[in-house]
Parts: structure tokens; sequence; C-alpha cells
């Protein structure tokens, strides 16, 4: 009877190609849109994303001619309980000069914790041109109970940053990794 | 497809290992209208708590999962169910098709559904709650923060995914592969080319949900980091997902109440559907921008200037096609011999609010404006416009025009009349405060309000108690003309009605189409 149809093809066939699409479709979500997302993040500084790895200094001219704001905040997540702040709240620099501060943590805890600080840039516009060459989110810190730490952070703020940004936000949010840590630990 | 005929086996069997498409389709739309039922009741409770400002009966939390439970039941289990019910019941007939193309599939994505929103109606009475996320469950609230019933709801999700994948492969294979000779494919009914459509969104989309809720179960129990920012992800990747989701499912939800209505205007107008064509195209139109205007939904997540200009732009394209629509349902009814029964009731009322919809979604699709009314009153408005107004009144429609067909016998027109007006007004009552205290800053999903917003609030609560009342008053119409409404055995149940399904005997045969019928005339003419 199925001859009659006006199709040919098997319905079996149809659906098992369809069946293909889903599974496509749902793989493309782990293996396109993530991977895509955190390209155009790293390329684009959406969000304020800054690279997570060191920047290699290439040696530029300092300009002398305009100074930009670069203001520092710290946050923490949740109820992390660290004391975390920055040493100087506001620093004036120059693009193309390397600069340097660093933050203060303190664990007030006895146990020993982990954290991890994700930096954000505001206006996000900015976030290409401020470039760190050292930072202590680039991996986790450990702080002993009671102890506290010093944490250093050095960056250039680009020479090509546009004209109009006179005022440069970098957040850091520190979040309590340390249960995340000791379970990679006991698996591994 | 035997050569003897047989009809329904008996008892709670039938039901269980049923193959028909109009026994599941008959299933479909009662379990979509007992969700309906559900998901009213926890918006009564919704309406109860904002009767007046301050708090009133429930706790905030318990206002939350009723948010959240409120916008999943309906969505998941009362609308998308009852057009696949439809599509199960309509499209096989439509195209002279005995029945479905995989009718065991077909059992089993009906019945996967009813465990899957037992499972998250279960969560209500869990230690912790239900979800209290929203029912756009953005991370981290839905991860990090979420109780632990979500686990239960993800898995909800990834059933009622399943399921609807399933029921999508099935109507394609349905409409590509068994259609009567002489059908092609500019010759079927317009609720056809919609669910065609509607089914290829659903294929492509339901997997990019499911992809969202595993990356959640995987971020709460295995240690990974989508969308924790502690561990390198990102929470706005989560709203990417969603939306890319998210977007195409509201044309999921509204395509196939466009081919509803483009049935039942040309048959009250008696004339044929007017641009026939360019519905297609514009159908086809809708879905395929659908995919590039997600990110209007999070206009206020910092996006670069750019971003924010294109999906305005793309957004506000959608107004086009959309408004082809529109304009050809008002030209089907120009000089039209019109008459106004229940179903041609609804189907208008469904034009005049939907497209009241559709303007406030042109106002928040202006990305500087949308900074106002994100996550407001008015939000909640425009989608009450777009997806009651206009999905549950085409579907309400859909049931008024097609139940003599199915069952043999006419409900009483005048009790379908007074639902309509009572619905219609009780619906406006309802949702046109909702865009007043919306723009002067009401934010949704909070259970207290300040003290200006109480009038409105009031009205609002009122108006959804009469539109809840009026949905009773439905049921009691459907159940008594299955039971005892006057027979009708006339082919044609409406003398302007057309198509195929308007040519095997009333009531509906079991098997229709065992032969396939010669199809010569266009879709819709006269």
């Amino acid at each position: 009877m199925a001859s009659v149809r006006l199709s040919k093809v098997p319905a079996i066939d149809t659906a098992l190609k369809l069946s293909g699409v889903a599974v496509v479709m749902f793989a493309f979500v782990f293996v396109v849109m993530v991977p895509l997302y955190n390209v155009l993040c790293d390329v684009l500084g959406i969000n304020g994303k800054t690279a997570g790895s060191a920047y290699t200094a290439v040696p530029v001219m300092i300009d002398e001619s305009r100074e930009v704001t670069v203001q520092f905040v710290a946050i923490k997540n949740n109820e992390m309980p660290w004391g975390f702040s920055p040493d100087e709240r506001i620093m004036r620099v120059h693009p193309g000069a390397a600069n340097g501060t660093i933050f203060r943590a303190t664990n007030p805890t006895t146990a020993p914790m982990v954290a991890q600080a994700i930096p954000s840039i505001s206006p996000s516009r900015a976030a290409p041109y401020f470039h760190k060459t050292e930072c202590f989110c680039f991996e986790q810190q450990g702080l002993a109970g009671l102890a506290a730490a010093d944490m250093p952070l050095q960056f250039i703020v680009d020479q090509d940053l546009p004209r109009d940004i006179h005022t440069i936000t970098l957040s850091y949010t520190l979040f309590d990794v340390t249960d995340a840590v000791t379970d990679q630990v006991a698996t591994r | 497809m035997g050569d003897h005929h047989h009809g329904p086996a008996t008892g709670v069997t039938r039901w269980l290992f049923t193959t028909n498409h109009k026994d599941i389709g008959t299933m479909y739309l009662w379990f979509s209208f007992a969700m309906f039922l559900l998901g009213g009741f926890f918006a009564m409770v919704i309406r109860a708590e904002l009767f007046q400002p301050g708090m009133q009966l429930v706790e905030p939390a318990f206002f939350n999962q009723m948010t959240t439970l409120h916008g999943l039941v309906m969505v998941f289990g009362a609308i998308m169910p009852s057009f696949v019910g439809l599509a199960n019941w309509l499209i096989p007939m439509m195209i002279g098709a005995p029945d479905m193309a995989l009718p065991r599939m077909n059992n089993w994505s009906f019945w996967i559904l009813p465990p899957a929103f037992l499972m998250l109606a279960s969560t209500l009475f869990m230690e912790g709650g239900a979800p209290a996320f929203g029912w756009t469950f953005y991370a981290p609230l839905s991860t990090t923060y979420a109780p632990p019933s979500v686990t239960f709801f993800i898995f909800a999700i990834h059933i009622l995914g399943v399921s609807s994948i399933m029921g999508s492969i099935n109507i394609i294979a349905t409409v590509m592969n068994m259609r009567a000779p002489g059908m092609t494919y500019m010759k079927m009914p317009m609720f056809v080319w919609t669910w065609l459509i509607t089914a290829f969104l659903l294929v492509a989309v339901m997997p990019v949900l499911a992809g969202a809720v595993t990356m959640m179960l995987m971020d709460i129990h295995f240690g990974t980091s989508f969308f924790s920012a502690a561990g390198g992800g990102d929470p706005v990747l989560f709203q990417h997902i969603f939306w890319f989701f998210g977007h195409p499912e509201v044309y999921i939800i509204i395509l196939p109440a466009f081919g509803v209505v483009s049935q039942i205007i040309p048959a009250f107008s008696r004339k044929p559907l007017f641009g026939y064509a360019s519905m297609v195209y514009a159908t086809a139109s809708i879905a395929f921008l659908s995919f590039v205007v997600w990110a209007h939904h999070m206009y206020t997540v910092g996006m670069p200037v750019a971003g924010e200009l294109f999906f305005m732009y793309a957004t506000m394209l959608i107004a086009v096609p959309t408004g082809v629509k529109v304009f050809n349902w008002i030209s089907t009814m120009w000089r039209g011999s019109l008459s106004f029964e229940t179903p041609m009731l609804f189907s208008i009322g469904f034009l005049v609010l939907f497209t009241l919809g559709g303007f406030t979604g042109l106002m928040l699709s202006i990305a500087p404006a949308d900074f106002q009314y994100h996550d407001t009153y008015f939000v909640v408005a425009h989608f009450h416009y777009v997806m009651v107004a206009g999905a549950v009144f085409s579907m309400t429609a859909a049931v008024y025009y097609w139940l003599p067909k199915w069952c043999g016998r006419m409900y009483s027109e005048s009790m379908g009349k007074i639902h309509f007006w009572i619905s219609f007004i009780g619906f406006n009552i309802t949702f046109f405060p909702q865009h007043f205290v919306g723009l002067a800053g009401m934010p949704r999903r909070i259970p207290d309000y300040a003290l200006q917003f109480a009038d409105f609030n009031m009205m609002s609560s009122i108006g959804a108690f009469i539109y809840g009342a009026s949905q009773l008053l439905f049921l009691y119409n459907v159940i008594a003309t299955i039971v005892s409404g006057e027979r009708v055995s006339d082919e044609k149940v409406w003398d302007g009605a057309e198509g195929l399904e308007w040519t095997v005997p009333t009531p509906a045969p079991y098997h229709t189409f065992e032969e396939p019928p010669l199809v010569s005339k266009p879709a819709g003419t006269f």
C-alpha cells in the first residue's frame, strides 16, 4: 500500500536522518557553542574577560602624553571568609608603562583554604588593552590557617587604548575553591 | 496496516498499548488539559498572593516555586503537548495518511510524558522544596544555589525533551513520507505546514536544551565548571545556550497556533486563505530568523554595542513576516461571508490580542528601551498576550472547531460563546494592567510590591480568577459534548470547512484513509 503514497522513501530513513540531526545538535552545544563562546570572549573582551595567562611584554614607547586611572575592586563571593583588598585602590598610569601593585589576602579561619580570583574589566571595551604580565589570578592561591599573603599584580595598559577611555576598573571576585580542589585530590 | 478492520481494544490496555494516532492525540489533549489546570492552579496561587501588597498567603520561597512551576508546566506540559495532540489527530487526516509514520514511537513519545511531569510535580514535596529559580533556570541560581530537587527537574527536562524530539521526528516523517498522491507540498493545509516547520525547530533546539541541563547536572554533581566563574566558566554562557533554545521555543509554541487560525478563519469567512504561498514563506522566514535573535532576551548582560544593534535589528525584522501573516488573515476575512461561531470568536480574539502582544514585543526589541522594561511586569504582560491569547486561544478555537468531527457531537454554542467572552474579558483584565505596572517599574517574580501598584494588581488578580474559572466552563462544555452533545453526522460539520479531514465520516472512524485519497484541488480552495 505504501507504493501508492506520494513519497517513495521509507519513513524510517527520514526518522533516522532526523535522529542524526538531534544527536549532532546535542554535540553542537558542547563542542561548538562552549568553545566558540570562550574564544569570542577572549578575542572581543566580552564580559570584561581578560586573558587567563601572562602577557609577554613587547618593548614599546611609553605614552607620557596621557594618564589613565585604574581602579581596583576586590569582592568576596558568597560566604568567602578571607580578608581580600587591594593595597592601592586607585593608580594613575601611562599607557605602555609597566606597573605593579599587590592585593592583600588573609585567611581568618584555622583551616587551610584555596581560593581562585576571577578578574573582570569595566568598561569591557578596555579588556583587550589591559595586559597582565603577572597576576595572582592565573593560579589558585592557597593559604594555611590564620596566614596572610601579599599577592602580586603586574600590568601594562596598551598604548592603543581608545582615547575616550580615561578610567579602567579591574574587579576581582574571590571564590572559595577548597572543596573542589580537595575533591580532585581525593579522586586522584 | 492489515487488510482486516478492527476497532479499538477495550480497557486500560487500549490506551497503554495503542498505536492509533487518534487515541494518542486524545491522550495528549487530555494530558495537556490536566497540566493546563495544574499550571493554572499555580497561577491562582501567584495572583492570590499578589492580590494585596505585603506578604499574604505563602512564603516567598514557595512563591518562587509557584512562578517556576507555573512557567514550566504551562510551556512544556500544557501548550506544547496540546499542539502535539492536535498534530496527531489532524495531520494524518489532513494529508490522507492512515496513521503517523512511526506509530509505536508515537505511543512511547506520549507515555514518557506523564512520568516526567509526575517527577517535576513531586519536587514540591521534597526537602528544600521544588525548583525556585524561574522557568528560565539561569545559572548559578539553578546550580550553586539550587535546592536538591534540581536533579529531578533536570531529569524531567531530559525526558520531556526526548518526548518532544521523538514526536517531531514522527511528524516530519509523516508529512514527508505519508502524503496521499497529489498532495504536493504547496497543497498541504497551513496547519500541516506550520507543524512541519515547528517540528524542524524542535529537532534542532530541544537537544540544545538537553545540553544546557546536562551541563547543569555536571556542574552540580561532577565538578565541572561550565557556568561557574570560580572554575573558569561563565554564568552568561548559560543564558546564551538557554536562549539559543528559548527563542526558537517561543515560535515552536506559536507557529502551530498560526496554523490553526489559518484553518479556522477561512472556514468562517467562507473564502480561501488569502496569500497561501506567502503564508508558507512567512512561516519559514520566522523559523529561520528565530535562530539569530536569541540575545534580545539578555540585552542587560553587558553585550558589546555591535551585538545589541545586531540583535535589535534582527528582532525587528521578524515583525515583517509576522505582519504578512496578520494582514493575510485580515484579508481573508475582508468581504467574506463571516459568521461568528465559537471557533471564529477565539480566532479573532487571537488575532487582535496576539497583534497587541506583537507590538509590545517590538517595544521590547528596542535595546535602549529594554533596559527599562527588562524583568518587569511589562515583559510578563507581553508574553502572556502571545502565549495565552496567542497559543491558548487558538488551541481553544481548535478544540471547538474539530471536536464535533472527533466525537460526532456538537458542543453547546451558547456555552462556547459565554466561555469566549468571559475568557476574553478576564484575560484582558488580568494582563492589560500589567503593562502599566511594568512600565512603572514593578519587577516580576517578587511576592511583594510597592503600594502604588496595589490597585492594578488587585484588578489583575480578579481578572485571573475570572479567566481561571472560565476554563472550568470549557471543561464542562467539552465533557457535556462528549457525553450528551447533539449528534452530528454531516461529513462537513461546518459549511465553510475545507480539507481532507472533512471528507471522512463524522465521527471520524478509528481508521481513516487506509486507501489513500486522490488529491487534485489545492489546499483551501472552494
